[in-house]
């Protein structure tokens, strides 16, 4: 049985896509299908999306976050000043999480998540995360920003 | 008196001229052409009186027609203003929504109106504003916020609404409170990249024949037609598009695209899905109306021509006409002081010829798609952006620099694409045809009502012999 949505995480709207010059596609429309099976509603973008476009995207369907896949190693470059346009363009406060293949090389994984976290995405996933974690986090993540009332519907 | 019962009169109150056509519906054939001056800036009924009285003098009178249907682009055509939220997106969709439904945009915002912005649109006065922004259900605060801005403005034209639906009862209040006229129409952009623009095209061609009409003046020939249908440039598409497609009784002609080269601006009409030819490119961008209308305001023969040679360069101008630089300039100089000028001479029809080359290849290349290679990780990939014209089966050419041409067809050539661009998908060996009549608005106007007679008018008057459609597969 695969996690759902659950509470104020219920309806969300999240943009999804691979970032850069990056073709992978096939792990994100597994993402994206599982988001949406688990009753999220999903704009997706799909492969060779550049970074402006996601946040484009989001202004246009008022999204509640934006899931960026990068699975060709060049995920750090890519995805540098990500949260700074999201910022520019209104979106303060939006959900954003990024996953796959992030870096090249061998390197340790909370070394990459904090690099990635410093630039100010909320969540950063290794390769091979289930589609389960990554509902249990909006889940958590949307729970939390209710609470604290940082968020309405 | 001749039997009318079987004539049609199509009219076009245009920006210089009246201009008249009357059609045997049992022919499918042009009888006559009248022509008067345009004269919708004092008494719309001089213009149309002479149109009709020259038009008379070559039947030998008038009969008594069964239709009497009229287009117009006369008294600065059907200005508009269009508002969206992300430049790229529902901003982009009004626009296309605007252009096909044959209007002259005259500014186009996006984001948060500022006051400046909303300063400008009021000086601006449009005829029509369209206001989209947020898919359904997305973003419903900035229309809102643009909404109440344009509400509590001096502009008091017709909106249309067409942005995010959730919005759509909240503005339609502050429109009523505001006691201003609005027409709430489907999204331009109902969910992400899906284009749905024939909601929003319909209603601005509501209110021309609604209101624009008689805000112009132009119902003050109203005696002498039934109905003013749609601007001229909605008129040419429509008769693209009759010729594209065709009718019940007659196939059409598949994908095909008009260059109208004018004096201001030079137009194109795609009538065209424009998919990527091949399995292996990647499309980019918005969605592109499959009747898609461009307007390249700073191409225009006498208006623009300064521009036009800008453009292109004025060393590329003088070579493709064979004279000296300083002779383009001479020409550019006199053109400038009287736009009504005509070339009178080889060299200046050399010129004319070069600039109307010129206009009609950036036009073309600014409508048509475009492809590039993207280097990735897994090796390069070929990215379209834009409509893929090049299996187009058929160009059509119109406008004055086209009709009064020695050789139309050298200058519709320049048009086509070719393996000196790869990189630009025109269209790369359409059948090419010249409207010298001007009969598109006609056939346009015509296709509501009769299409096998307006569809036999065009192939007739253009004149299309067939066989065309080998390549209508693309369509």
């Amino acid at each position: 049985m695969s996690l759902v949505a659950t509470g104020p995480a219920r309806g969300r709207k999240l943009v999804t896509g691979v970032i850069g010059a990056d073709t992978h596609i096939v792990g994100n429309r597994i993402l994206s299908m599982a988001l949406e099976e688990a009753g999220f509603e999903v704009i997706a973008l799909g492969a060779l999306t550049p970074s402006e476009d996601f946040v484009k995207a989001a202004i246009e369907t008022a999204a509640d976050a934006i899931m960026v896949s990068s699975l060709y190693g060049q995920g750090e470059l890519d995805c540098r000043g990500f949260r700074d346009m999201c910022i520019e363009a209104g979106l303060e406060d939006i959900l954003i999480y990024v996953g796959g293949n992030l870096v090249v090389g061998k390197q340790d994984w909370t070394d990459v998540e904090r690099r990635f976290i410093e630039m100010g995405f909320d969540r950063a996933f290794p390769p091979n995360t289930r589609t389960d974690d990554v509902v249990a986090k909006l889940n958590a993540d949307f729970a939390a920003r209710a609470a604290s009332g940082g968020i309405a519907k | 008196m001749k039997s009318g019962a079987n004539m049609a009169l199509l009219i076009d109150f245009g920006s210089t001229y009246t201009k008249l056509r009357a059609v045997d519906l049992m022919a499918g054939a042009i009888v006559a052409t009248g022509q008067g001056p345009s004269t919708v800036t004092t008494d719309i009924t001089v213009g149309m009186q002479a149109a009709l009285d020259d038009l008379s003098a070559h039947m030998g009178g008038l009969p008594d027609f069964r239709h009497r249907l009229a287009s117009s682009s006369a008294a600065g055509g059907l200005r508009m203003v269009t508002v969206g939220l992300v430049k790229e997106l529902t901003a982009e969709a009004a626009r296309q929504a605007a252009l096909g439904a044959g209007a002259r945009l005259v500014g186009s915002y996006a984001y948060r109106l500022t006051k400046a912005d909303l300063e400008e649109i009021v000086a601006l006065a449009p005829d029509v504003l369209l206001l989209s922004g947020g898919t359904d259900g997305g973003n419903s605060e900035v229309i809102l916020h643009n909404a109440r801005l344009l509400a509590d403005s001096p502009l008091n034209c017709p909106v249309v609404a067409a942005g995010n639906r959730a919005a759509a009862d909240e503005i339609r209040g502050l429109f009523e409170a505001a006691g201003k006229p609005l027409s709430v129409a489907g999204n331009v952009m109902p969910a992400f990249q899906e284009l749905d623009i024939d909601p929003a095209r319909e209603a601005i061609r509501q209110i021309f024949i609604d209101r624009i009409v008689h805000a112009k003046g132009i119902d003050r020939a109203a005696e002498m037609f039934d109905a003013v249908l749609m601007p001229t440039p909605a008129a040419v598409m429509a008769g693209a598009k009759l010729l594209s497609e065709g009718t019940m009784a007659n196939p059409g002609l598949g994908p095909l695209v008009v260059i109208d080269i004018g004096g201001a601006t030079t137009d194109v009409h795609s009538i065209a899905a424009g998919e990527p030819t091949s399995e292996a490119v990647v499309q980019y961008g918005l969605p592109e109306p499959h009747d898609k209308r461009t307007v390249e305001g700073d191409l225009g023969m006498r208006h623009n021509a300064r521009a036009i040679v800008e453009t292109a360069g004025l060393k590329q101008i003088a070579t493709d006409a064979g004279v000296s630089e300083s002779a383009v300039e001479g020409w550019l100089a006199d053109i400038e002081a009287n736009v009504e000028i005509l070339p009178g001479d080889a060299q200046r029809e050399a010129i004319d010829r070069a600039m109307a080359r010129a206009a009609i290849t950036i036009a073309m290349k600014r409508h048509a798609g475009s492809v590039r290679i993207v280097q990735t990780a897994t090796g390069p990939v070929t990215v379209q952006q834009g409509k893929d014209l090049t299996r187009v089966a058929v160009l059509i050419g119109t406008g004055g620099a086209l009709a009064h041409a020695a050789d139309p067809a050298g200058i519709l050539l320049a048009a086509l694409g070719d393996d000196s661009d790869r990189t630009s998908l025109r269209p790369r060996a359409p059948a090419m045809h010249v409207d010298r009549d001007y009969l598109l608005y006609a056939v346009g106007l015509l296709a509501g009502v009769e299409p096998d007679a307006a569809f036999a008018m065009a192939m007739n008057g253009i004149g299309i012999t067939g066989g065309e459609n080998e390549q209508r597969d693309t369509g």
